[in-house]
């Protein structure tokens, strides 16, 4: 079941292009309808999983491809890729829910987002690197089209940017694979084959950072984010809320699938300078959010931010902190995507500015009280507060990382506080300024917004959209346990044995 | 030696000239009276037929084997490759309905056949003198289809440039051949490679390697050989800058890989990072390296398609001269699957420019703006093309590059010791994508500027672009058919 996923968003995005071009609700409801059966399929395949209650990866399809290389059309799933494919499910609703007032070109974003949908899909579900990295490349074209057809100010710039970042990461990926593929004897790509096969050390010191950094940029690794908060905030809703969403932890799984799990002895040996990046990204991160005058840079810096959790997390080896990072994975993706939908749908679509001074002008509480109380759920969420999903993957992943080194911990304790003062700061501004006396109100202004036709009012999928991820981070946050008990056996499988004999996952 | 036997083995080879002698013929005779567009279309089927004959013969039952000491051979393998020959010439017959740049069509035709039938000569020898044949009959034709539309000065110049770089790189080549006859006795490239043993370090070996290199350097457009490639491709016409990009191409690699791989078996030498050793290996490695730096840099600033093509062209040399640096079979393998799709790619790409040049009177890249809407099939298909040579799943290009990858990381003996190698070509495919990006924006982001001009696009161009876009995505998404035929012994 978990296999249609993938093949649903195909057929879905594909469906797109015959459908008629003048009108745009078709395609609209094909779209809420495609998105719907995937994530139907991930949850019912994720049910039929856990009533097996396999520690290991269970192979879903497995077919030669090309054997004289050893490549197999291989899909398997295990508690981590199944965490994300839930994620990946869900922000495929939510994104469709947001991009309801897309009319220009609406078949053709539908393909593509449909299309960077199964790319994801795609990654989560293979277990042969070959297919993998051919999934996570088929995701970069899709990303570029949507934020340069759809996208908003500076979409030029922030396209290339983050289709050549990518492209970047993913050479160096391709290298570092076909390395490891060649070394182990050049006759498979086989991830669970691989993971057997012991690399020489000198080895592994070199392929460990070329494979990590090479997926992480993805992930946002400072001092390779740069391409994140331009991308997020150049994209058009839906898209933003996938690339923060999905796209952002694609680099970050890929890092814990291929890189950790091939190459145990090369990550503990970058542990520290990892840790060490992954803490000034969230340091970083946070502080420049701080200062930005944009609101979707906010968001986009934020989102640095967390995702330096995840790399911290990833970083630590041990086993709480790799949960922990997982998790934080899932929390952020869905946090992220309700954050992007506020500011970018709710907000800018219908304001047409970004800027915290102007917005802070026109009163948003009172013209829009669902956006201004869906963001500070949602900013409650993304300040780890407890109840919701954000607070204990990032307690697990600072536990975690305590065990290994405390300072970097205590480090990001740091980055925690300035992130509760920007969170809080832009919700001020940006929703309460008149309310709290920051900002006088701008009537003029405020009027022409409440005028402005039909689309003036927060729309019924709009609702249903954010409902379901407050949903959804209440829910994990209340329950954490429902993911855990999925990601924590993962790490017991066969796969992580040459971690676990290297010194990882105390 | 008995002629009927010898006819038999070559007899797709005589299908094609008899083709191209008759399309030659009828032209100037019986067809003279007709109008220019009906003309072009019956020399297209004509050759067709020939070409659907020689494949007919080829899929035949031809004896497999080396003939008369090696100077004619035949395995599956070749019968592929000549197959792929076979194709291209129809196919750029076919992308010639497009074109006015000539009122002799049949000499045309006729041309683009013989060149073919010197390529298809030059991959079924394993005798220099022989492969110098093929290889000349190829490039004298090609030179006078460069220059084929007379009365345009571009294409005269790139016509002279490329017969003078042309001429002097055979120069080169037959001084180079000459020496290796002068020191071993052999022109069959096996007897060559035994008489070579333990020669590596003899200076005169050296000198007549590094001589055939720059010939054959020249022949497949590799930095510093590359200075024709873009003023030829660009002042060519079309059809015939699409051949010398792909058919041209395909035979010379094939010849370049049997000289190094066979007959320069014992002076391979090692290109390894600081493991240079002397012997062919190490001058390559460094062409190769030069090619993908020069070739992708210099296309970031070209405004004009066909230019662009032809750096990327350059810099895509450098990737397949990485796999021969590979020196094993599988190295061979993915070099051969790596021009095959290569080829049929920028055939469907000039094919392609063809059409837009013709309705815009140039190939400037702002004239692809909009071509999605206005032209969503050949956007389409420019895009496919396009997406290929960046290497993008699931098209063959992204098989191509990792399998050609892999090849020169598997060397066997010196694992890993063209890593620095490797590094650079997928470090400057960024730089690539970058480029293909910028005309993918153009076609599927920007509105259309300026007057909007019409695009009417033939059946026949229709015809070969879908089967060359088809071919690209069959081999992508299903690379273990033709890497199966490849493999085949």
């Amino acid at each position: 079941m978990l296999v249609w996923t993938l093949y649903i968003c195909l057929l879905g995005g594909a469906l797109q292009w015959l459908l008629p071009s003048d009108d745009p609700r078709p395609s609209r409801v094909t779209a809420l309808f495609t998105a719907l059966a995937a994530l139907v399929c991930a949850l019912g395949g994720s049910a039929q999983w856990a009533s097996g209650g396999q520690l290991g990866p269970v192979d879903l399809a497995k077919a030669s491809w090309i054997p004289q290389l050893g490549i197999q059309y291989h899909l398997a799933v295990d508690g981590i890729s199944l965490t994300l494919i839930v994620l990946t499910g869900l922000a495929a609703v939510a994104g469709v829910l947001f991009s309801w007032n897309v009319r220009e070109r609406t078949r053709h974003f539908f393909g593509l987002y449909f299309l960077l949908l199964a790319g994801c899909f795609g990654v989560f579900l293979s277990f042969d690197l070959f297919l993998l990295f051919a999934f996570y490349e088929l995701a970069i074209l899709p990303k570029y089209f949507l934020i340069a057809m759809w996208g908003s100010k500076n979409r030029d710039y922030a396209s290339m940017k983050l289709a050549l970042y990518s492209f970047a990461g993913s050479a160096m990926v391709l290298v570092g694979i076909i390395a490891a593929h060649v070394v182990s004897g050049g006759q498979t790509f086989d991830l669970a084959e691989l993971a057997k096969f012991s690399f020489p050390e000198t080895f592994q010191y070199w392929a460990f950072p070329l494979v990590f950094v090479g997926f992480a940029i993805l992930a946002g690794l400072w001092p390779f984010h740069t391409w994140a908060p331009t991308g997020h905030s150049a994209a058009p809703t839906a898209a933003s809320m996938l690339l923060a969403g999905v796209v952002m932890k694609l680099g970050a799984y890929g890092a814990l699938r291929v890189a950790i799990t091939l190459f145990p002895a090369g990550a503990l040996a970058w542990r520290d300078a990892l840790g060490a990046l992954a803490v000034v990204g969230i340091v970083y991160g946070a502080v420049v959010a701080l200062t930005q005058r944009d609101f979707k840079f906010v968001i986009g810096y934020s989102s640095v931010s967390h995702m330096g959790f995840v790399l911290l997390g990833l970083a630590s080896l041990t086993t709480i902190g790799l949960s922990g990072a997982v998790l934080q994975m899932f929390s952020h993706g869905i946090i992220g995507g309700l954050l992007f939908a506020v500011v970018g749908r709710m907000v800018y679509d219908r304001t047409h500015t970004r800027d915290l001074d102007e917005l802070s002008r026109l009163d948003l509480a009172r013209v829009w009280p669902f956006a201004a109380g869906a963001f500070v759920l949602a900013a409650l969420a993304s300040m780890g507060v407890p109840g919701f999903s954000g607070f204990v993957p990032e307690l697990k992943v600072l536990v975690g990382a305590w065990q290994v080194f405390p300072t970097f911990a205590v480090l990001s304790g740091i980055g925690i506080l300035v992130g509760v003062a920007y969170t809080l700061r832009v919700v001020q501004r940006a929703f309460f300024a008149v309310a709290t006396g920051e900002a006088t109100a701008d009537p003029k202004a405020t009027a022409l917004l409440l005028d402005d036709s039909e689309d003036s009012a927060i729309s019924v999928p709009e609702r249903f959209g954010a409902a379901l991820l407050i949903g959804a981070t209440l829910f994990v946050g209340l329950q954490p346990r429902c993911l855990l008990d999925w990601i924590v056996p993962a790490f017991q499988s066969p796969l992580f044995e040459g971690l676990r004999k290297a010194g990882g996952l105390q | 030696m008995d002629y009927g036997v010898l006819a038999g083995r070559l007899f797709p080879e005589i299908i094609m000239i008899a083709t191209a002698l008759i399309v030659l013929a009828a032209d100037l005779s019986l067809w003279r009276r007709f109008p220019a567009r009906w003309r072009r279309t019956v020399a297209a089927f004509t050759t067709s037929m020939g070409c659907l004959m020689a494949c007919a013969a080829l899929g035949g039952e031809l004896e497999i084997g080396v003939f008369y000491k090696g100077m004619w051979i035949f395995d599956p393998k070749i019968g592929l490759l000549k197959e792929v020959l076979v194709g291209l010439i129809a196919g750029t017959v076919w992308i010639n309905r497009e074109s006015s740049f000539t009122r002799h069509v049949g000499e045309f035709a006729a041309l683009t056949i013989l060149a073919g039938v010197g390529g298809m000569i030059l991959v079924s020898t394993e005798n220099l003198l022989l492969a110098f044949v093929g290889l000349e009959l190829l490039s004298l034709s090609l030179y006078v289809m460069t220059a084929f539309a007379k009365s345009e000065l571009a294409s005269v110049e790139a016509g002279v440039k490329y017969f003078l770089f042309g001429g002097v790189s055979a120069a080169c080549l037959l001084y180079g051949l000459s020496l290796l006859y002068g020191v071993t006795g052999a022109t069959q490239l096996t007897a060559m490679a035994t008489a070579l043993a333990g020669k590596a370090g003899d200076p005169l070996v050296f000198l007549a390697v590094v001589l055939v290199s720059v010939g054959l350097g020249f022949k497949v457009a590799v930095a510093p050989f590359h200075l024709w490639a873009p003023d030829t491709y660009q002042g060519a016409p079309t059809p015939a800058a699409a051949f010398v990009a792909s058919a041209s191409k395909v035979a010379s690699f094939f010849l370049l890989a049997k000289i190094s791989l066979l007959g320069w078996k014992e002076v391979s030498g090692g290109g390894g990072w600081r493991a240079f050793a002397p012997g062919w290996s190490p001058v390559w490695c460094v062409m190769a390296a030069a090619s993908v730096v020069v070739g992708n840099i210099a296309a970031l600033v070209q405004t004009r398609l066909k230019r662009l093509l032809a750096y990327s062209a350059i810099a895509h040399t450098g990737y397949m001269v990485t796999g021969l640096l590979a020196n094993n079979p599988s190295g061979e393998q993915a070099l051969v699957y790596y021009v095959i799709t290569y080829a049929v790619a920028s055939l469907g790409a000039f094919a392609v420019i063809a059409v837009v040049e013709r309705a815009h009177g140039t190939d400037d890249i702002a004239v692809f703006s909009g071509l999605g809407r206005r032209a969503p099939y050949l956007a389409a298909c420019l895009g496919l093309f396009l997406l290929s040579f960046a290497g993008i799943p699931p098209l063959a290009g992204f098989f191509g590059k990792i399998y050609l990858f892999i090849a020169a990381l598997g060397a066997p003996g010196s694992k890993l010791s063209l890593l620095w190698l490797v590094l650079l070509g997928a470090g400057m495919s960024c730089v690539a994508l970058y480029y293909y990006l910028v005309v993918l924006k153009r076609m599927f982001v920007f509105k259309p500027e300026g007057r909007l001009v019409e695009i009417e696009v033939h059946w026949m161009t229709r015809a070969v672009l879908g089967i060359c876009a088809l071919i690209i995505l069959m081999l992508g998404l299903f690379p273990a058919w033709l890497f199966d035929k490849l493999t085949a012994r």
